[in-house]
């Protein structure tokens, strides 16, 4: 493909970085990173790969602006309250850069249309609000071979990684089991400091980046701890779970399961 | 061995509050029987009814998830940076 005017102009403190140059500039421009969630996390990692010149964008969210989410949620205003916040979502996108071709499913994603949804995609950005989904999108991505990339945040901290097998861990590695239903309080039961997603979701940003291009040291096997309050980035290993059931050599779950009755939310005894 | 323990803010209301606290053992096991006797109720919210350590939050001994290690019995020396790490979700459910 060859820059348009616009493109070199509009690209070109990435295209004079030695690490990036045009060849990567093109690679981003070719990129297809499906983001889920266009809420706290969804929000700056959405508007920052649009800055970067992504090219295509998917956003799957099925929920309303609210008024509580913009103390956070920077993708949307006070007059998109009420709208879909993948139409909010898909307009801010489209005129920060319309290089990018964005793509939004009003959708809730579940073990019916994940897979459907995900193949289209190489990287999935993981900013969901919820333990079923996550481990939903973690088993769809390795029985699909994409890359996800991990956020999380509670109040003042942040967890960021990237799940990329076979080489490197899967959420279940590190979390083999989820918290029982009400024991990890949610931001909206325990609040969280609205700047935080915009440091994590940026973090996972750069990831994205990283992946797309191919620079760096990628967060693969790495857990990544951000605290806002004493400004501290540790590290921390995660390694592959030798008897991982989804992404080990000897996988006992080969396809998706019941999510909610895995997370303690359904019981199991009403799936007969 | 006198180690210092990172605890998750999901957990500082036991700790009154605090991030960091010291406590001291020769392994994982000892560190948390000692660090029940100043903040009572920490072993509830890490380890299950059958005394196991829950899946959902992990351990770690400076880099490393004990886990991999010897868990309960992995070993500590001073100075060593215990790390309480629970899963987190964020969001409105």
């Amino acid at each position: 493909m060859k820059f348009t005017e616009d493109q070199i102009y509009r690209y070109a403190r990435h295209i004079i970085l030695p690490e990036v140059g045009g060849k990567g500039q093109k690679k981003l421009l070719a990129a297809r990173v499906l983001l889920l969630g266009a809420g706290g996390l969804g929000s700056p990692i959405a508007y920052y790969l649009a800055a970067a010149g992504i090219g295509n964008i998917g956003i799957i969210d099925f929920d309303v602006v609210d008024r509580s989410n913009l103390q956070r949620q920077i993708l949307h205003t006070t007059q998109d309250v009420g709208r879909l916040k993948v139409d909010s979502a898909k307009d801010k996108l489209t005129l920060l850069n319309p290089d990018v071709k964005v793509t939004t499913y009003n959708a809730r994603l579940d073990a019916s249309n994940v897979m459907e949804i995900f193949k289209d995609w190489d990287i999935v950005v993981d900013g969901c609000d919820n333990f079923p989904t996550r481990y939903l999108v973690n088993d769809a991505c390795v029985f699909l071979g994409k890359t996800n990339v991990h956020g999380s945040i509670f109040r003042f901290e942040g967890q960021i990684t990237v799940f990329k097998t076979p080489e490197g861990p899967c959420y279940r590695c590190m979390y083999p089991e989820p918290p029982p239903p009400g024991m990890v309080p949610s931001c909206q039961e325990a609040g969280v400091l609205g700047v935080l997603p915009g440091v994590v979701g940026n973090l996972q940003a750069v990831e994205v980046v990283k992946q797309v291009i191919g620079i760096g040291e990628p967060l693969v096997g790495k857990l990544a701890l951000y605290d806002a309050l004493k400004v501290e980035l540790r590290k921390l290993r995660v390694r592959k779970d030798p008897k991982c059931p989804v992404c080990g050599p000897n996988p006992t779950v080969t396809k998706l399961i019941d999510y909610e009755v895995f997370c303690g939310i359904t019981p199991s005894h009403h799936h007969g | 061995m006198a180690v210092t323990v990172r605890v998750p803010t999901p957990l500082q209301k036991i700790t009154g509050g605090k991030g960091e606290v010291s406590a001291t053992g020769a392994n994982i096991k000892e560190i948390f029987a000692d660090m029940e006797k100043n903040f009572p109720g920490l072993r509830e919210r890490i380890y299950n009814e059958d005394g196991e350590l829950r899946r959902f939050i992990n351990i770690y001994v400076n880099e490393e998830d004990i886990r991999f290690l010897e868990s309960e019995e992995s070993a500590v020396k001073d100075g060593d940076v215990i790390s309480i790490i629970p899963a987190i979700a964020g969001g409105s459910r």
